[in-house]
């Protein structure tokens, strides 16, 4: 690790005193990469990327919005009417969240393939967790806010879940109502957290970034580094590559949002909230579908609820589920099965969360709740114990497989975190 | 790129499963016809003609029960109306205003930056204007009604006599693609109901297809300009991102 030089003088002067030159050499330039990270891992820093395009136009937005039930919609439209370009910083926001999901997602299950969530990253998976579930919350306040039909009927469903706790429920939905239904107490509440939440995900991200930063990215190999031949720096390797990446988002995310732009929404958003009449079918935004689908299968409300916080919750404890040493599912040939299976799983139950809750779906609702739980109770511990994985190669840069066979693959030597000069 | 292929196929395929989920079918789940719009496809711009032509038709037909709240006379010169005629146009209507010094509301002619006044004062009086109905505001039609413009024109020209066994309530009309086919609106438009100034024939299906594109333009007058940007920021991106590539092939050329 190198002490990096600075050529500029006042650079240096600054940096003698507040080290914040050397801390980003280090840290964004220098930083020690696995060289053989494949393109899902473009997906972590796109996800912070999307997150400041978020806070960005949303900052924007919040200058012209109004958050009052008589005015919420009226202002939106104004937004996309009057409001130079506002059109375009109300759909890049909107579409944006779709796609802050769908790279989010995606980064989930880069996780869950790699076993990115094993010692010693535990707790890197679990502010992760956090982070998702911060997500979801603040993603559900914003779309309460343009107050249309499916805003408020999403709020009124949504919040109706907590009275199913015993005893106190319906004491917290009046506190989240802030009166006795979703009201202009509501809107405001939601508003004054839909803004304060996307600062608590940077803080969260900050953690996250630093507990990635004390053992370094996992790779696709999923053994630990070895050494400076299995590492290139961060700049200008990834950074290249994650602007690449980028690009390719940018046109995803500007087809959509100047070609598509409702395509994501629900047209009854479009019509001011009317408490007086529900529509016909309340469907949350895709990226819940899957909660949703579980949160209808099970037949009582409570466990309902239940199961649909501990389909999030589950992930929490994933590390002391899957107790196999091999991190990659590359070298475990059943997992490499049962990722997939479940990854079926998942679309099926976002699928499934879209139709109405009656005949066969109701029942393949339910076996495809039971499996995404069995993957995670049952399956995972399950293959700890009985799946024999590959044996691993020694080391990134030698990609070359033990020549007497391996066998058990175990890592001998335990990771280190990253020396701090 | 073998990986970076499967990540464009997913997004791809993501994107178009969440765009056939809200095309095509209406909420009664009757299938829409699509219709061939000029404001449809990337290039897409308004008929300028139909336009006005659908703007007549509002204004004669619909703007006796709807109200067209978002619009404003201003925004009349989106569809090629000079400021002078706008002028004129908005001349022929009352609008309330107030208070004066003296604290008292007043009337007076409507100007270009009036927004279009509303045929009832408050939704009470819609409704008891329409049987118990509530006539829609028609602002943002084409946005809040699964199929779009595809679903106003099949609406409007899908009046007819209801089918053997098919009840239809007092005060109900028959109609193909309303949900539930029972709809409180009377079917609004008949042949040469209007007279255009182009010489066009009224027909009901001219009609419907002329306000259904000027409704179009009532829910995003923006539309254009959206699709103008577009085109222009995708090449750059294009061209951006291309350059990223061959820059990540360049510095990653040295790593083995």
């Amino acid at each position: 690790m190198s002490e990096p030089k600075f050529n500029n003088s006042l650079v240096r002067w600054i940096d003698h005193r507040l080290p914040i030159f050397t801390f980003m050499h280090h840290e964004m330039h220098e930083y020690p990469t696995p060289k053989n990270l494949n393109y899902w891992w473009n997906f972590g820093s796109l996800a912070g990327i999307v997150l400041v395009i978020m806070i960005m136009s949303g900052i924007v937005l919040a200058m012209h919005y109004t958050a009052h039930v008589d005015h919420a919609f009226q202002s939106v439209e104004r937004i996309m009417r009057d409001v130079n370009y506002g059109w375009l910083v109300r759909y890049i926001h909107a579409n944006g969240a779709s796609f802050f999901f769908i790279v989010v997602y995606i980064h989930i299950f880069r996780g869950l393939y790699y076993g990115s969530y094993k010692a010693p990253r535990e707790l890197l998976w679990m502010l992760g967790v956090v982070i998702l579930i911060l997500m979801m919350a603040t993603a559900f306040m914003g779309y309460v806010l343009p107050w249309g039909q499916m805003s408020f009927w999403g709020a009124t469903v949504i919040t109706n879940l907590f009275s199913a706790i015993p005893l106190v429920g319906e004491s917290i939905v009046t506190l989240l109502w802030g009166g006795f239904s979703v009201d202009n107490p509501t809107l405001n509440r939601f508003y004054a957290l839909h803004y304060l939440l996307p600062f608590v995900i940077v803080g969260v991200v900050v953690l996250h970034i630093v507990a990635l930063h004390r053992f370094g990215s996992n790779n696709p190999l999923g053994i630990d580094v070895r050494g400076n031949q299995d590492t290139i720096s961060f700049h200008p390797y990834y950074t290249v590559k994650d602007a690449f990446g980028l690009g390719v988002f940018l046109i995803l995310l500007s087809a959509v949002v100047f070609f598509l732009p409702n395509s994501m929404g629900h047209p009854d958003n479009y019509i001011p909230a009317n408490p007086m009449v529900t529509p016909a079918h309340i469907v949350p935004e895709w990226y819940f579908l899957p909660f949703y689908a579980i949160l209808r299968a099970v037949p009582d409300k409570l466990f309902g609820v239940l199961a649909m916080f501990a389909a999030i919750g589950v992930l929490f404890i994933l590390p002391w589920l899957d107790r196999s040493p091999v991190r990659s599912a590359t070298f475990r040939p059943i997992y490499k099965i049962m990722f997939w299976v479940f990854l079926v799983d998942c679309v099926a139950l976002t699928w499934l969360g879209a139709k109405p809750a009656e005949g066969i779906y109701v029942v393949l609702s339910r076996l495809c709740t039971a499996y995404y739980f069995f993957h995670f109770i049952i399956l995972l511990p399950a293959l700890s114990i009985f799946e024999t994985p590959k044996s691993l190669p020694k080391s990134i840069s030698k990609p070359v497989l033990d020549p007497d066979g391996g066998g058990g693959g175990m890592i001998a030597v335990p990771a280190a975190p990253r020396e701090k000069a | 790129m073998v990986s970076a292929k499967v990540i464009r196929g997913f997004l791809f395929a993501s994107v178009c499963f969440l765009v056939s989920n809200g095309a095509v079918k209406a909420a009664g789940g009757v299938p829409v016809p699509q219709q061939d719009w000029t404001f449809s496809g990337v290039f897409g711009t308004f008929d300028r003609g139909e336009l006005q032509r659908g703007f007549q038709v509002y204004k004669e037909v619909c703007a006796g029960c709807h109200s067209l709240n978002y619009i404003s006379f201003r925004n009349l010169t989106d569809l090629g109306f000079k400021e002078e005629e706008i002028k004129v146009i908005a001349k022929e209507y009352e609008v309330e205003d107030g208070p004066n010094n003296d604290g008292d509301m007043f009337t007076r002619t409507a100007i270009p930056s009036d927004t279009w006044p509303a045929p009832y004062p408050n939704d009470n009086a819609a409704r008891a204007g329409n049987n118990g109905a509530l006539p829609p505001d028609l602002s943002l039609m084409v946005d809040a009604r699964v199929g779009g413009a595809d679903y106003l024109y099949a609406l409007l020209s899908g009046y007819h006599e209801a089918p053997e066994g098919q009840e239809v309530a007092e005060g109900m009309y028959y109609n193909a693609y309303y949900p539930g086919h029972q709809i409180a609106m009377p079917s609004p438009l008949v042949d040469d109901g209007v007279e255009y100034g182009d010489g066009t024939k009224a027909t009901i299906n001219q009609q419907a297809r002329d306000v259904s594109a000027f409704l179009a333009w009532a829910t995003e007058p923006n539309m254009e300009q959206r699709k103008r940007m577009g085109v222009k920021v995708l090449i750059f991106l294009i061209v951006m991102t291309g350059l990223f590539y061959v820059s990540k092939r360049r510095i990653w050329a040295d790593v083995h």
